[in-house]
């Protein structure tokens, strides 16, 4: 086990398991199910597709607004249902949700972020659905986004937040 | 029945399923959706650097290693198996405005190949649309901490403000980059 590090205050947000149970490696295979269907929707709607994300900046096409839209929408409501008739997980715990905090990294990571997704046509779910579809060039791009990720963790401390 | 599995699937289908993400990872192990920590679990795992941000328990984040793996291997079911056969139906407004950035690949799949193949990669252009956009993605959405699934869909589902904040700004950049830069930047690396 490595020691947590002791400043989690920002960065905390990415700690998105709020389970308190030790999972065995095994268990994980559900996560992995849940995310090839992810992927298989991510193909068959087009979502992980550059000309989608371009119609969608272009407001040319309804389709990328409604499918976030009712993504949204579903998930809301789930939620709703979940907190009014707390339904507790499969392990018997009580549903946590992570609380997304406020900072100045919101907006200048955000519009920083929405121009990478413009070019790239990806958002991260998608690059590595595009990777599985048969893009195999996209790793390239991937790679610079871990690049990207490990960037922030060296500058963090420089950058307002 | 085959055609059904064929066709791509309308946004009422599709959005809803993955809206379903949201409260299945909750109740299968209390997992918060979203998927761009996984490029910092992957940054702890394999180059932590010595590097605050890079340690913590990333084990106990490992589950969205799987989750990303997962859609890795979705993608593949869904473009070999699942296949649709017919081009891409993409509005006509859109071809034509991008026809007239120099992009002619409208037909071979879900992406061109003027921009997204290996022997663009060894062009100026190759570099810009990969690596420069690539290297965004990552820093950007660490920066914000969230991206099209953290905030746009787990964060508003959830119906927290900082990231409706975040998703507006998603936008902005990708409308100031489709609308101002992308005409400059495929005319300069052409």
């Amino acid at each position: 086990m490595i020691p947590v590090a002791p400043k989690q205050t920002i960065e905390s947000a990415d700690l998105q398991n709020l389970t308190s149970r030790q999972e065995s490696t095994f268990s994980n295979w559900k996560y992995g199910l849940v995310g090839i269907c992810f992927g298989i929707v991510f193909v068959k709607a087009e979502i992980l597709s550059w000309f989608r994300i371009q119609e969608m900046f272009r407001l040319d096409s309804f389709h990328m607004y409604g499918v976030i839209g009712s993504a949204v929408l579903v998930g809301l409501v789930s939620v709703q249902l979940i907190r009014r008739f707390g339904v507790r997980t499969l392990q018997g715990e009580p549903v946590q949700i992570q609380k997304k905090r406020f900072h100045k990294g919101l907006v200048i990571g955000g519009l920083l972020f929405g121009i990478g997704w413009a070019i790239t046509g990806a958002c991260p779910g998608p690059l590595f659905g595009q990777i599985g579809a048969g893009y195999t060039a996209v790793s390239v791009t991937l790679l610079s986004a871990v690049g990207g990720t490990w960037t922030y963790g060296r500058l963090k401390n420089k950058l307002p937040h | 029945m085959t055609e059904l599995w064929q066709a791509p699937w309308p946004w009422y289908v599709a959005g809803p399923l993955l809206g379903l993400t949201v409260p299945v990872l909750l109740l299968i192990g209390n997992k918060s959706f979203g998927i761009s920590s996984s490029l910092r679990h992957i940054c702890a795992a394999c180059f932590p650097a010595d590097i605050d941000f890079f340690r913590y328990d990333w084990k106990k984040e490992i589950w969205n290693l799987w989750f990303v793996g997962g859609i890795l291997v979705g993608g593949w079911i869904g473009n070999t198996v699942l296949k649709n056969p017919e081009p891409i139906a993409i509005s006509a407004a859109t071809v034509e405005a991008l026809r007239a950035l120099g992009i002619h690949d409208f037909t071979s799949g879900l992406m061109p190949s003027d921009l997204f193949s290996w022997e663009s990669l060894l062009s100026v252009r190759g570099l810009v649309f990969f690596v420069f956009g690539g290297f965004l993605i990552g820093f950007g959405t660490r920066y914000a901490e969230g991206c099209t699934s953290g905030h746009s869909i787990m964060g508003l589902a959830t119906l927290q403000w900082p990231s409706l904040v975040a998703t507006v700004c998603f936008m902005a950049g990708g409308f100031l980059m489709t609308h101002l830069g992308l005409p400059l930047l495929l005319k300069w690396v052409d």
